[in-house]
C-alpha cells in the first residue's frame, strides 16, 4: 500500500461519528454540529439509523462546509468510531488519508486499523471510570469527553461550546458544571498525549450569516400553526412522527388563550391512519383546518378517504414524509418514492396536488400554504418532505410571516349570502374555475344544507348514477385541477453560464445536492440549466423548459424515476428527451453521484459516433 | 331513488313544538328502504325525538358510513347537513366533525355491518375518547345491501333467510360500549316506538358518548323463523329493564307513577331522565351491574332493553383536551397565528 499523507483541509471535511444506540450520543453529536456552526462554518449533519430502538448501530455524520454545500458528500475523513459491532465497515469507508478516533482503553490487533489512514487512540472508558462510578454518568459523559478530545485534535474554540453546554443546561447549574467538567477532561488529555490540532480544522469565519439550523418537521409542524391549523389527528409512524410532536410543543408554547389557558387546538392521536385522516376530514368538512402527518404506509391506508377528498370536494393537508417503500421497505431510510402514490392516489380517476419543498424554510412556508389551498381548492393537500429533510437539522434561511397575510378560507357561503337569495348548489361551478362553494353545518335555518357523499350526484348534491351528470363533475373536477395551477408554488429555473443544449429538473431534498453538482459539472466542462419543481399540477413552464432542450436529466431518489413517469403523463412528453437519474439505496443522493451520473452520460455525447468518423 | 323529495304540503293544523316546528320540519327525503323495513321506524323515532325536543334541525350534523342504515340520514333533517361517509368511518369523520365545532348536535347513525365488523376499531375508539354524539347503530344482523350475508352481529345458532346456519360468535355493542366506557348505553327495538323515541331524546341531551343498539329487523333478508333479529324473535324475547321520560328545563317530574318505581337522573345541562323501572333490582348507575345484567339475560336468549347504563356527571373529549369555549372552526388569524415577532424569536432560538 502506498504511502498516504493525511488529509489536510480547514473548514472543509465530513466526520462521521458511529455509536450504539440509546448510549446518549445524540445531544454529544449534535452539540459537535452546532459548536462549528458557532465558529461561523456551515454545517449539514444527517442522522443514518437502523429501525430499531436500542443496542444497535447508529450514525451521525458532521459535513463541514465552509463553501456552504447542504447535501450529503460521500466518504468519511474523520470517523469516530464508538461501535466495536460496525467498526470493520466503519473503519473501511474512511478516505485514504484520513482519521480514526477510537476508544484506546482495550488494546487492538493491528489488523484493524488501516495503514493509509492516522489512527488517534483516546482511553475514552479509561478515563471515565476513574471519574465516575454511576453507570449512567459512565456512558453518557463519555460522550462528552470525547468532544472535548475532538475540540483539541479539530483546533475547536472550547468557550464556544461551553456557551452551548450553558444555554442547554440554563437554570440547571449542576448538570452544566458535569458536563463542561467532562469536555475539559477529553480535552486536556487530547492537548497532553496527542499531537494537536489534526490536518482538519475548524476555524472561525463568518459564512453562517442569518441563517436558522432547523428541522423540516418541526418547521412544516410550525407552518401548520401559523397556518391555523387547529385540528391535527395522527398515528405514529417514522420518519413522520416528529411532526405531531413538534406541532403539540409549538401549540402549548403558542396557542392557549391566555384568559383561560384553554387550548385553541385539538390533538388527537388516532388509533390508526383511516382514523387520523377520517378525523382530519371531519374537521375540515365543518370549517376548521386540520391535517394529519404520515408516511408512504400510512399514505397507503389513507387512500379511500384520500378518494373521498377528492370526489366529495373535502379540504384536506396531508404531510407525508417519506421513506424507503415499498410495503415496510426502509422504515429509517430516505426516499423520494410516493410520488406517484399521492398524485394519484386511491381508485377511480383521481389527481391530488403535491407540495416540494426543499429545505424547512420552504417546509414552513409550503405546509402555511398548504392550508390554504385546501380550502381554496377543497381538496387533498399532500406536502411532500422525506426523512432526509424531516429529521435532519438543516441550515435555510430564516422563517418570515407577513402579519398582513390572511388565511383564504375558499369560497364559503354565509348565511347572509344564502339570505340574500344566492342559488347555492354545492357543486355548482358559479365561476368557471372548478371550484364551488361550500357551506358549513350549522349555517341557516332552512338554506344550504346538503348531503355531503362519495357516491356520485348532481350539481345541487343530489344523488344521482345518470352518466352525463357523473360525467359533467369528472370534467369539473378537471377543471378544478387546471385551477390548481397557477396557485401552486411555480418551478423555479436557473440557467447556465453558458447557453447550452441541456437541461436538469430535481426537486425536494435534492436540491442542494444539485447545487453542488452543477459546480462540479461546469468544472468538467458540462453547462445544465436547471429547472425545480416545486408542485404538481405541472406549471406551464416544465413543458416549455423540456421543449427548449435537446433533452433533460430528471433526477430523483427512486427506482422508477416516478417524477419523470408523472410529467410524461401529465404533459405527453416523449419519455426519450427525459433521462433518469436515480439514487435509491434510502442514503441521501450526493453531488458526487449527481455529477458522475450526469457527467459520464455527457462525455459520452461528446464521442464521435464510429460511422462518422470512418466516413 | 334518495333524490326523491317529499312533497311539501302538509295540513295547516300540523302541532308545532317550542321553536315553531313542526314534524315536517325534521323529515327528509322519501325513503327508499324496503316496504317496513326497521331502519323507518327508527327513522320516525328520531324525527319524533327532535321534534320533542325542540331542536333547532340545521344544528344537527348527522353522519353515517355505508349500507342500508347509513342510508337514512337522508330521510330525517333534511335541513341538516349529511354526510354519508366510507363504510365503517362515520366515527372517526364524526370526531373530527366534533372536535371542529363543539356546539352542533351529533348524530351518527351506523349498522351492525358498519360498525362491528370493519369499522368495529373507530366503534370503539370513539366511545373510549368520549365524544359528545348520540351513535345509533340500526342493528339488523345481516347485509342487506349485499342480499343476506352474516353480519358480525348475527346471532351464534341463527339462521340465514337461506337456512345457513351461523357457527361465529356475535358481537354484543352494548357489552363491548360498556366495558368501553360509554357514559350512555341503552338498546332497544325498532318496533318498540315509546322505548326509543325518550331513549333517543335522552342520549341527545347526554353530554358526552351515547350508545343505543338498536335491533332493527331487516324485513327481506332476516325476519325469518330461524332469525334472532326478526320482529317476532324480538318481540318475544325482549326484557326491558325500564322506561324513559326526558323532562327538559321547566317540565315538573312526572308522578304518575307510583312510589319507588321511578328514578329520576339530573344532568348536567338542566334536563331529568324519569326512568320507570319495570325490574325493580336493576341500576342504570351500575355500570359492573348493567354487564352482569346483560351476560346473564342473554344466556337465557333474553334481550335487555332500555337505558342500560348512564353517567349524569360524564365529560366529553373536549373536555379531555381543555379547548376553548369558541368553536374552532371560527377562530381567526387573531386568534390562531403567533405572529412575525415571535417568529422572530423563534428564528433567533435556532442559531
Amino acid at each position: 500500500m502506498s504511502v498516504q499523507s493525511p488529509i489536510s483541509s480547514v473548514n472543509d471535511f465530513v466526520v462521521r461519528f458511529a455509536n450504539v444506540n440509546g448510549s446518549g450520543s445524540a445531544s454529544a453529536n449534535e452539540l459537535f454540529a452546532r459548536s462549528i456552526l458557532r465558529h461561523g462554518v456551515p454545517v449539514s449533519p444527517r442522522n443514518i439509523f437502523p429501525s430499531n430502538i436500542q443496542g444497535l448501530p447508529t450514525w451521525y455524520e458532521v459535513r463541514v462546509t465552509e463553501a456552504g454545500h447542504l447535501g450529503a458528500r460521500g466518504g468519511v475523513d474523520m470517523m469516530v468510531a464508538m461501535n466495536p459491532q460496525t467498526w470493520d465497515k466503519d473503519v473501511a469507508s474512511i478516505e485514504p488519508g484520513g482519521y480514526l478516533f477510537y476508544d484506546s482503553t482495550k488494546p487492538m490487533p493491528s489488523s484493524k486499523f488501516r495503514e493509509d489512514i492516522t489512527v488517534i487512540g483516546v482511553p475514552l472508558t479509561a478515563i471515565t471510570n476513574s471519574t465516575y462510578t454511576d453507570p449512567r454518568q459512565r456512558q453518557l459523559f463519555k460522550n462528552i469527553i470525547y468532544l472535548g478530545a475532538l475540540c483539541a485534535l479539530l483546533d475547536m474554540d472550547p468557550k464556544l461550546v461551553e456557551q452551548l453546554i450553558g444555554e442547554q443546561y440554563k437554570g440547571k447549574e449542576k448538570l452544566l458544571s458535569s458536563n463542561v467538567h467532562a469536555l475539559h477532561l477529553g480535552r486536556d488529555w487530547a492537548l497532553q498525549n496527542l499531537k494537536c490540532p489534526i490536518g482538519l480544522r475548524v476555524k472561525k469565519t463568518d459564512k453562517v450569516g442569518d441563517r436558522i439550523f432547523l428541522e423540516g418537521n418541526s418547521a412544516a409542524a410550525l407552518g401548520a400553526v401559523y397556518g391555523g391549523a387547529t385540528v391535527c389527528a395522527w398515528y405514529p409512524i417514522t420518519p413522520s412522527s416528529s411532526v405531531a410532536e413538534a406541532f403539540t410543543s409549538h401549540c402549548k408554547k403558542y396557542r392557549h388563550d391566555p384568559e383561560t389557558g384553554k387550548a385553541k387546538y385539538a390533538i388527537v392521536q388516532g388509533e390508526d391512519e383511516l382514523a387520523s385522516i377520517g378525523i382530519v376530514i371531519g374537521a375540515s368538512w365543518n370549517g376548521a383546518r386540520a391535517f394529519t402527518a404520515t408516511s408512504g404506509p400510512g399514505i397507503s391506508l389513507m387512500t379511500e378517504f384520500i378518494g373521498l377528498s377528492y370526489f366529495a370536494e373535502i379540504p384536506a393537508v396531508i404531510m407525508n414524509i417519506q421513506r424507503a417503500g415499498p410495503s415496510t421497505g426502509m422504515p429509517t431510510r430516505t426516499q423520494q418514492c410516493d410520488v406517484i402514490a399521492c398524485a394519484y392516489a386511491s381508485h377511480g380517476d383521481t389527481k391530488h396536488v403535491l407540495l416540494f419543498p426543499e429545505d424547512p424554510a420552504e417546509a414552513f412556508e409550503f405546509a402555511a400554504a398548504a392550508f390554504d389551498l385546501a380550502e381554496r381548492l377543497q381538496t387533498t393537500i399532500f406536502l411532500m418532505l422525506d426523512l432526509d429533510i424531516g429529521m435532519n437539522h438543516r441550515l435555510c434561511r430564516p422563517l418570515k410571516w407577513d402579519d398582513a397575510r390572511q388565511y383564504d378560507r375558499g369560497k364559503v357561503m354565509t348565511a347572509e349570502m344564502l339570505e340574500e337569495g344566492r342559488d347555492f348548489g354545492r357543486y355548482l361551478d358559479v365561476d368557471g374555475d372548478g371550484i364551488p362553494y361550500r357551506t358549513y353545518p350549522g349555517t341557516h335555518p332552512t338554506k344550504g344544507s346538503y348531503f355531503t357523499r362519495g357516491t356520485s350526484r348532481d350539481r345541487y348534491a343530489r344523488y344521482s348514477e345518470e352518466g352525463a351528470v357523473y360525467a359533467d363533475n369528472m370534467q369539473r373536477l378537471v377543471r378544478k385541477f387546471e385551477t390548481a395551477q397557477d396557485m401552486v408554488p411555480r418551478p423555479l429555473q436557473a440557467n447556465a453560464a453558458k447557453p447550452t443544449k441541456y437541461g436538469v429538473i430535481y426537486f425536494g431534498s435534492t436540491s442542494p445536492a444539485m447545487d453542488e453538482a452543477i459546480g462540479i459539472l461546469e468544472a468538467r466542462g458540462h453547462q445544465l440549466d436547471r429547472l425545480r419543481i416545486r408542485a404538481f399540477p405541472f406549471h406551464s413552464s416544465v413543458a416549455s423548459f423540456i421543449a427548449d432542450h435537446d433533452f433533460v436529466y430528471v433526477v430523483e431518489q427512486n427506482r422508477d424515476a416516478q417524477l419523470r413517469q408523472l410529467i410524461v403523463n401529465e404533459n405527453g412528453i416523449d419519455p426519450v428527451r427525459l433521462v433518469p437519474i436515480l439514487h435509491y439505496d434510502g442514503t441521501p443522493i450526493t453531488a458526487r453521484f449527481i455529477a458522475n451520473a450526469i457527467g459520464d452520460h455527457q462525455d459520452h455525447l461528446k464521442v464521435t459516433p464510429l460511422r462518422k468518423a470512418v466516413s | 331513488m334518495t333524490y326523491i323529495a317529499k312533497p311539501k304540503f302538509h295540513h295547516p293544523g300540523l302541532k308545532k313544538n317550542e321553536l315553531g316546528y313542526t314534524h315536517r320540519d325534521y323529515e327528509g327525503k322519501i325513503s327508499t328502504l324496503c316496504a317496513g323495513c326497521g331502519h323507518d321506524s327508527i327513522t320516525a323515532s328520531i324525527i319524533e325525538a327532535c321534534y320533542e325536543l325542540s331542536i333547532e334541525p340545521h344544528r344537527v350534523a348527522k353522519i353515517s358510513g355505508i349500507g342500508c342504515s347509513s342510508k337514512t340520514p337522508d330521510y330525517f333533517l333534511g335541513n341538516s347537513h349529511g354526510f354519508n361517509s366510507v363504510h365503517g368511518r362515520m366515527p372517526s369523520v364524526l370526531t373530527g366533525a366534533n372536535l371542529a365545532n363543539r356546539d352542533l348536535i351529533y348524530l351518527g347513525v351506523s349498522g351492525d355491518g358498519d360498525s362491528a365488523s370493519i369499522g368495529f376499531g373507530q366503534f370503539a375508539h370513539s366511545i373510549r375518547r368520549g365524544v359528545n354524539m348520540t351513535y345509533i347503530v340500526e342493528n339488523n344482523g345481516v347485509y342487506g345491501l349485499t342480499k343476506g350475508q352474516f353480519s358480525a352481529t348475527a346471532d351464534r345458532g341463527s339462521k340465514s333467510k337461506k337456512g345457513v346456519t351461523n357457527t361465529d360468535n356475535a358481537i354484543d355493542l352494548v357489552a363491548i360500549a360498556l366495558q368501553l366506557g360509554a357514559t350512555f348505553v341503552a338498546r332497544s327495538f325498532s318496533g318498540d316506538k315509546t322505548q326509543l323515541v325518550p331513549l333517543i331524546a335522552a342520549a341527545i341531551r347526554h353530554k358526552g358518548a351515547s350508545f343505543i343498539d338498536v335491533i332493527s329487523p331487516c324485513i327481506a333478508f332476516n325476519n325469518h323463523a330461524g332469525s334472532t333479529k326478526s320482529f317476532d324473535y324480538v318481540r318475544e324475547h325482549n326484557d326491558a329493564v325500564n322506561r324513559l321520560d326526558v323532562l327538559v328545563g321547566r317540565d315538573p317530574i312526572s308522578v304518575d307513577y307510583a312510589p319507588g318505581t321511578v328514578q329520576v337522573v339530573e344532568q348536567h345541562d338542566g334536563s331529568r331522565l324519569a326512568l320507570r323501572k319495570l325490574d325493580a333490582d336493576y341500576d342504570p348507575h351500575d355500570r359492573l351491574g348493567a354487564m352482569t345484567f346483560l351476560q346473564k339475560h342473554a344466556a337465557k336468549g333474553q334481550i335487555v332493553t332500555g337505558l342500560l347504563y348512564v353517567d349524569p356527571d360524564a365529560e366529553d373529549l373536549h373536555t379531555h383536551l381543555d379547548t376553548v369555549e369558541t368553536p374552532l372552526n371560527t377562530l381567526d388569524e387573531k386568534a390562531l397565528c403567533p405572529g412575525s415577532a415571535v417568529l422572530d424569536k423563534i428564528n433567533a432560538s435556532l442559531r
